[in-house]
């Protein structure tokens, strides 16, 4: 809050606040809020047959399932991307690190195609999966293969720029009191980057979880088994069904909410930690 | 959670967007007339044909120029961007059930729009056709055969896709017919029939991907047009149409917004573009994108192009669009059925 008694660039905190207010409830807060309305329109009865219904819990196993294992796969990978980008340079640096934003540009759709033509049965890589006994697409795999490959750059983008601001010379002088390189990255780097760690799980899991363009193609989506909770969403829209639609993307909300909320608080705990060392 | 609702948010308002775009544009000004056609997928290529067709015959006959904007996606998601206002003057969706929803839930089209042109407002037809790799390899002939164990049969979901529910009704009225309407026996087909497929795609032209270039499935069900169009484009060593025993009569409709044509002023355009599709010339490009025509003159004039077939309407073996969308895809209907639910 101290930031406040300096002059500031922009006018007036008032005016900022104000704007930010603003603008946040035309853009996320009153089309959050239509969803609310829609399914108020049903009875309590009605939203609980539609979000108990055995499809839907399986669809939304499948959802949070899929985006909770993408997310775990990509914060170890997705670290080693950024401390690659962050510590050395290399020849061809630039390209590496613009591959790492390709996910972002890339459309869902294209994403999704290509990844099915890439390790479905007959692909590229699919082929050699499919003979090691592995299937990679149209089911739980595939799907996961896709909400990793989206989830990517996030995780990525935000653990970079702390691994950039880590003095090398924290990590010489842990060497110099005797740590070995283990015991640095573990006792140093590690509480360091935790947070940013958290924050980038936090953001793969979010995008993960609602995932639509890239998923569907590769997904199969079987009744019960390979169907994602927004094929069910859109399934119910292709049915004029708005409010059986709106209840669940309430319930998936407001699982998202918890979740975040819970890793938010887990991250909170790691920065203070770090505040305290 | 945050992308599946910009999906919806997200198309409501490329919708309302776009439908301003459209309505600032102007419609009608000083000899132009701009007409919106909101489209579902594969007609493409039709329109992109039949749009040059009509707007020669429009100026020939009134002397003014018509511009057509074509807009397309999927049936249902394109009339539900009409309710929530796409400014569309014309629709030509997949199927009824559609039109009768944006007359229903925006009562932007008058309820009895199906009568208002002949042939329950579908100028041209098509069929429910299996699309087989070539020489036939798993000799699929009939419907039966797709319910054989071990084919692989490649079909959309039924509850996404509009054109996915001509397969299934085709298929569903293809059993009754054979097990004399005993219902218990048509639905152990159709189980049978979709334990089969290994994919539910959410559109048609998503399964056409799955079997043509993921090389997946022994047959794909699907429209004869869009059946020709795959065996025309990708070479006829690849592929071959097999017309079953009995199909079903695939009548996409068309049908002009009644509340947006009157307030462009476009009614006469409007209703011009969607009767010049009954005249030959119309017919004819229909034909030329592998429709089936109405018109007895161009249906003689491309005979050797379709097989002939046996085919039965939504009307007489279901009863019309709404009770066969509420027995088979509502919530709860067969199709959740035959997959446990």
């Amino acid at each position: 809050m101290f930031l406040l008694k300096q002059r500031s660039t922009l006018p007036g905190f008032h005016l900022a606040l104000g704007y930010t207010v603003l603008y946040l409830s035309l853009i996320v807060l009153i089309p959050l809020s239509m969803l609310f309305v829609k399914t108020s329109q049903l009875t309590f009865v009605e939203f609980w047959n539609v979000v108990t219904a055995p499809r839907t819990l399986a669809a939304c196993r499948l959802s949070f399932g899929a985006a909770f294992a993408a997310s775990l796969v990509n914060v170890p990978v997705g670290f080693l991307i950024a401390w690659v980008l962050a510590r050395y340079s290399f020849p061809g640096k630039k390209i590496v690190d613009a591959l790492v934003d390709f996910p972002f540009a890339l459309p869902t759709a294209v994403a999704g195609i290509a990844l099915t033509a890439l390790y479905s049965s007959n692909g590229w890589v699919g082929q050699f999966l499919y003979k090691a006994g592995i299937p990679s697409a149209y089911n739980f795999l595939g799907i996961t293969l896709a909400l990793v490959f989206i989830g990517l750059p996030f995780v990525v983008r935000a653990v970079e720029p702390v691994l950039q601001e880590i003095d090398a010379e924290m990590e010489d002088a842990a060497a110099s009191l005797g740590a070995g390189r283990w015991q640095t990255f573990r006792r140093v780097i590690f509480p360091a980057v935790i947070p940013s760690l958290l924050t980038g799980f936090n953001l793969a899991f979010a995008r993960a979880v609602g995932e639509y363009g890239s998923v569907i193609f590769i997904a199969g989506n079987m009744p019960n088994k390979t169907e994602i909770a927004p094929l069910l969403i859109m399934t119910k829209l292709e049915q004029y069904d708005y409010n059986g639609a709106a209840a669940i993307a309430v319930v998936m909300l407001m699982v998202s909410f918890v979740l975040l909320a819970l890793t938010n608080a887990l991250q909170w705990r790691a920065s203070k930690r770090i505040g305290m060392n | 959670m945050l992308k599946s609702f910009m999906n919806i948010k997200g198309l409501l308002s490329a919708g309302i967007v776009l439908g301003l775009v459209l309505s600032s544009a102007g419609n009608v000004y000083a000899g132009q007339v701009h007409l919106l056609n909101v489209s579902y997928d594969p007609t493409r290529g039709l329109y992109d044909e039949y749009n040059k067709a009509f707007a020669a015959h429009w100026k020939q006959k009134t002397g003014e120029d018509v511009v057509i904007n074509q807009s397309h996606g999927g049936s249902g998601k394109q009339a539900r961007a009409v309710i929530d206002g796409l400014d569309a003057d014309v629709v030509t969706l997949a199927l009824a059930y559609d039109i009768d929803a944006i007359a229903e839930k925006s009562g932007l089209v008058s309820k009895n729009w199906q009568s208002r042109l002949p042939n329950n407002s579908a100028p041209y037809t098509s069929t429910i056709v299996f699309l087989v790799r070539k020489g036939n390899p798993r000799n699929i002939q009939d419907w039966d055969d797709l319910a054989k164990p071990g084919i692989a049969v490649v079909t959309p979901n039924p509850k996404t896709s509009g054109g996915a529910r001509w397969n299934y009704l085709a298929a569903w009225g293809y059993a009754l017919k054979k097990f004399n309407g005993d219902e218990n026996k048509v639905k152990e087909f159709i189980r049978a029939l979709y334990k089969n497929a290994p994919v539910l795609d959410s559109g048609a032209r998503a399964a056409a991907t799955t079997f043509v270039e993921r090389k997946i499935g022994d047959v794909e069900i699907a429209w004869e047009n869009e059946a020709y169009l795959a065996v025309h484009e990708l070479g006829r060593d690849e592929f071959e149409i097999v017309v079953p025993s009995l199909s079903i009569l695939a009548e996409p409709p068309v049908a002009l917004i009644d509340r947006n044509v009157d307030r462009h002023g476009t009614r006469k355009a409007a209703e011009e573009y969607l009767k010049y599709f009954y005249t030959a010339e119309g017919q004819e490009i229909a034909a030329r994108h592998f429709y089936r025509p109405r018109l007895e003159s161009a249906a003689a004039k491309y005979a050797g192009q379709f097989k002939p077939a046996r085919l039965f309407t939504v009307d007489e073996m279901f009863g019309g669009w709404q009770r066969a969308h509420k027995k088979h895809f509502a919530d709860g209907g067969t199709f959740d059925q035959i997959y446990g639910n």
